[in-house]
């Protein structure tokens, strides 16, 4: 393992191995696609006494998935050299799907869920069809599979779909 | 403000989700069809995160190794200081969607008032919770207009729902002591909740509602409850209870 030469190569590092670990529930997003890794501090680096705090943010208050991406955080960066591994949760400022980075958005399009839409501040009717790409759709429940998502259905292809809701 | 104050609204605000969380939680796998039994129990997953946030405040604001887990296991009904409205039965699908509505109107009103006020981790806590809020008002709204103005049976089981839970609202505009210490503005919260439901019951061709036309219980806040919350509690609480400090 190669020693970085400066704490933001260190840092730049461990976001680098954050972002090999993702959502338990929506597997194809990394928690670093999601936003919800809010901040890297070396406290010290892991050539010295190689101690580590991530903060995070839940994206909603009852994410079940919270608990587990907190064990996978401290696993991963324990894997990696450090000694100790801190993650800190934080709730202010409130995530928002505003933090999502757009390759995330188009790894939720290829994977079959209709990634957040700014132009609809509301699940919607006409929210695109992330397999035909039609905006000929309609809701059928603003609440899915799990709290960030809706469930709709194309009328054109006619397959329902999940949507991630902007929050 | 005295510490023992805000730890008492604190738990009011813990107790109040939880408990509605655990009652709309009954829902879960009983649902009139999939999409709203999928509906109602996101909304109680969205409760009990509020209610997790609120128990972690309040017990580091306990101190002593207090933990979320040994206030919500842990005390008994007298120590519960949820609202009334929040422990009463399920009941049919109408007095469920009756509950919610009065509840998360009147948390969109409270959640908006912490966001402005004096303590930042409960203002930070109201700002998180009122994007889930939102949803569960819009959610409620459609349903109330859809039994509302619905068939005669749906209307007429709404009114009966009404009628059962519009008694245990009025306590919630009702200020606690620790209320009062914290400079909780209820009465402002009760304008505001009531144009909002009047405006909400005409969509629905209901009567306006009047928070004056009927006796209102009270003692939910200070831990005076319904027979009601006993239940609830030993269910809920019975595995910490029987295998303390068990995990899984």
């Amino acid at each position: 393992m190669n020693i970085p030469h400066t704490d933001q190569q260190e840092r730049n590092e461990c976001y680098h191995w954050l972002s090999t670990i993702h959502d338990p529930e929506i597997p194809v997003l990394s928690i670093i696609d999601l936003g919800i890794v809010r901040k890297v501090e070396l406290l010290s680096p892991r050539a010295d006494q190689g101690i580590v705090s991530v903060t995070i943010t839940a994206t909603y208050t009852g994410c079940p998935a919270m608990d587990t991406i907190a064990t996978l955080i401290t696993m991963e960066l324990l894997g990696k050299g450090y000694k100790k591994v801190e993650v800190v949760r934080a709730i202010s400022p409130a995530w928002t799907t505003d933090w999502m980075s757009q390759a995330g958005k188009e790894k939720l399009k290829t994977y079959g869920i209709a990634p957040p839409d700014g132009r609809f501040q509301r699940p919607d009717d006409g929210i695109s069809c992330p397999q035909c790409g039609s905006h000929n759709t309609r809701l059928l429940s603003e609440f899915g599979s799990t709290a960030c998502k809706a469930l709709l259905q194309c009328n054109d292809c006619a397959e329902p779909f999940d949507y991630f809701k902007c929050h | 403000m005295t510490n023992s104050s805000l730890v008492d609204f604190t738990l009011y605000l813990a107790d109040s989700t939880l408990v509605l969380g655990q009652r709309n939680g009954e829902w879960c796998g009983h649902g009139p069809v999939l999409e709203q039994d999928i509906a109602i129990t996101n909304i109680t997953l969205d409760l009990i995160g509020q209610a997790r946030s609120f128990y972690q405040y309040a017990a580091k604001l306990i101190g002593n190794d207090c933990t979320e887990d040994r206030l919500a296991y842990w005390r008994n009904e007298r120590e519960f200081k949820n609202g009334l409205l929040c422990e009463r039965p399920n009941g049919d699908w109408a007095q469920t969607i009756a509950r919610q509505t009065f509840f998360s109107f009147y948390q969109r009103e409270l959640f908006t008032q912490l966001l402005n006020g004096s303590d930042s981790t409960l203002a930070a806590i109201a700002e998180k919770s009122l994007k889930e809020v939102r949803y569960h008002c819009r959610w409620s709204s459609e349903w109330i207009c859809r039994l509302g103005d619905g068939t005669d049976e749906s209307h007429q089981r709404l009114l009966n729902a009404l009628d059962n839970l519009w008694p245990y609202t009025g306590e919630l505009f009702i200020a606690a002591q620790y209320e009062k210490d914290l400079k909780i503005d209820t009465a402002g919260m009760s304008i505001s909740w009531m144009t909002a439901l009047s405006d909400l019951f005409a969509e629905a061709t209901l009567p306006p509602p009047s928070l004056t036309s009927t006796f209102m219980h009270t003692g939910g806040k200070t831990g005076q409850h319904t027979e009601s919350l006993g239940y609830l509690l030993a269910e809920m609480q019975y595995v910490q209870r029987s295998y303390p400090g068990c995990e899984w």
